[in-house]
């Protein structure tokens, strides 16, 4: 058939619900950009620590504001954690441009599918589907360009909160209770590990990531504490049955000062600083 | 030897036109129509899913009439122009108009090249800030376009429908009220005695211009027969 002006054949194509996948037949550099080896690891921005942890009605995920280059300090209000869709939302460490660019397409990805299917891909499929747009990244990460997410959401057919962490090459683990990524990952993995609690509210579980967060930027100089001069505070996201969403900064600014006030008491966030400070 | 017979192109055309117009015509009908907060579908339409209404993009909305796998197809082939498109520049350079225009071309090409025409009909909807920046897109099978006011009426009884809503259809009307005038219409069937269409009957959705970002929203059986009684 001749080729027919207006809509390409790719755009007709049958089968398919991918966006990526019309997307490599339409323009492949535009992937390409995101797969060729270029050597940019020492001046690419990279960003740093994402927590995530188990709500009693869903999930909650917390990542500080700093983008480094080698020991400079790149951005200081740069954006980490973003809803995915309506249930899900996704915190990303590691190079920040590829980074961002991964979860535009992942975005896109999932609302695709939904328009075209006309229903949302399931948790696990979700999951999925950025396990392989993650493993198409290989060739960066060896090049020192890793982008290393943290998926969470709302499972609408367990009515749970789910978690899933990955390495560079695609590896999908689903974690139990928490999980944190990036530089200031061990330190924050630490502190939830004493403070992570079942069936926490998601405002507990708020507290909770921010404290790891601060615990994280006490020993990783690549992850920040909360500016408290320039009102800069983590993004924070809460997923429960009724959607997903960015915590407004004007409500993450108290349990911060709570937390900080706390802190001048106990600085290792122990028990006993909240009576004090308060 | 035998010869071909020789048919002009006039006569060509005239019976594709016809063969599509005659597809089209055997199905139910679909009416799209402005609203005070928006723009309102709505479809006479029993399954629950195969849609005929369907959203493109965030603010554009996309209607159809006639044969399924057809109409299915170009809303696909729509929704992945439009995210390629959002996707390359920037969400707020996906329009209706563009839609409306790939939309025309494909029909357009395909009405002449193929000798099947399409049997569709479409509509591309697009919601504005103000009422005024409302647009509707009306694409025949034959790739032509209208750039429509107010209401637009396809399928089976498009033309007593059409001329109902130029009657009853009037600028502000509420969600409540269009839906009463659109559903009473499409419940009438040419000479046959007008009908009761229930919710379970009916595909209805609309593209709410005090929504952020995607305007498009499905309205379930228990609203719809709200808003209907």
């Amino acid at each position: 058939m001749t080729p027919t002006p207006g809509l390409p054949d790719p755009y007709r194509l049958i089968g398919t619900s991918s966006f990526a996948e019309v997307l490599s037949a339409l323009q492949p550099d535009r992937l390409a950009a995101l797969h060729n080896p270029s050597g940019a690891a020492a001046f690419a921005p990279h960003g740093t620590t994402i927590v995530s942890l188990r709500t009693e009605s869903g999930v909650v995920m917390a990542g500080d504001r700093r983008a480094t280059i080698g020991n400079v300090i790149a951005q200081h209000d740069i954006e980490k954690v973003f809803v995915a869709d309506d249930h899900s939302v996704i915190g990303i460490a590691g190079a920040a441009g590829l980074a961002v660019e991964l979860v535009r397409l992942f975005q896109v990805e999932l609302e695709h599918y939904e328009k075209i299917e006309g229903l949302p891909l399931s948790l696990d499929g979700k999951a999925n589907r950025l396990a392989t747009l993650l493993r198409s990244n290989l060739g960066l990460a060896l090049q020192g360009l890793a982008v290393v997410p943290l998926f969470a959401g709302f499972d609408l057919a367990r009515q749970t909160g789910r978690i899933f962490s990955y390495d560079p090459t695609g590896g999908r683990y689903e974690e139990h209770d928490f999980y944190a990524v990036g530089s200031g990952s061990t330190f924050a993995r630490g502190s939830l590990k004493k403070l992570f609690r079942r069936n926490a509210s998601a405002m507990d579980a708020v507290r909770m990531a921010l404290e790891a967060l601060y615990d994280a930027a006490d020993d990783d100089s690549a992850t920040a504490g909360p500016d408290m001069a320039r009102g800069i505070y983590p993004v924070v996201a809460v997923v429960d049955a009724d959607g997903a969403r960015i915590v407004a900064d004007d409500d993450v600014s108290p349990v911060v000062r709570a937390m900080v006030d706390a802190r001048m008491v106990r600085p290792d966030g122990g028990p006993g600083g909240e009576e004090a400070g308060a | 030897m035998s010869v071909p017979f020789y048919v002009s192109p006039e006569q060509i055309m005239r019976d594709k036109a016809d063969f599509a117009r005659k597809g089209i015509a055997r199905g139910r009908s679909v009416v799209v129509l402005q609203y005070d907060e928006g723009i309102a579908f709505v479809a006479e339409n029993p399954s629950r899913a195969l849609h005929k209404i369907s959203e493109l993009y965030d603010r554009v909305g996309f209607a159809a009439v006639g044969k399924y796998n057809e109409f299915e197809s170009l809303r696909v082939a729509g929704v992945r122009l439009a995210d390629m498109r959002g996707y390359s520049y920037d969400r707020s350079d996906v329009t209706g108009r563009s839609l409306a225009n790939a939309y025309a071309q494909t029909l357009g090409s395909i009405f002449t090249e193929t000798a099947k025409p399409f049997e569709v009909e479409i509509v591309v909807a697009e919601v504005g800030p103000t009422a005024e920046a409302d647009q509707l897109y009306r694409l025949m099978f034959d790739g032509s376009v209208a750039d429509e006011r107010g209401f637009v009426a396809m399928g089976g009884s498009a033309e007593p429908i059409s001329s109902g809503l130029a009657e009853r259809w009037r600028e502000g009307m509420t969600l409540a009220e269009g839906m009463r005038v659109a559903v009473e219409l499409l419940g009438q069937h040419g000479d046959e005695q007008p009908r009761e269409l229930g919710a379970e009957q009916l595909e209805v959705a609309v593209l709410d211009r005090t929504r952020p970002r995607r305007a498009f929203q499905r309205i379930a059986n228990g609203r719809l027969t709200e808003l209907l009684a």
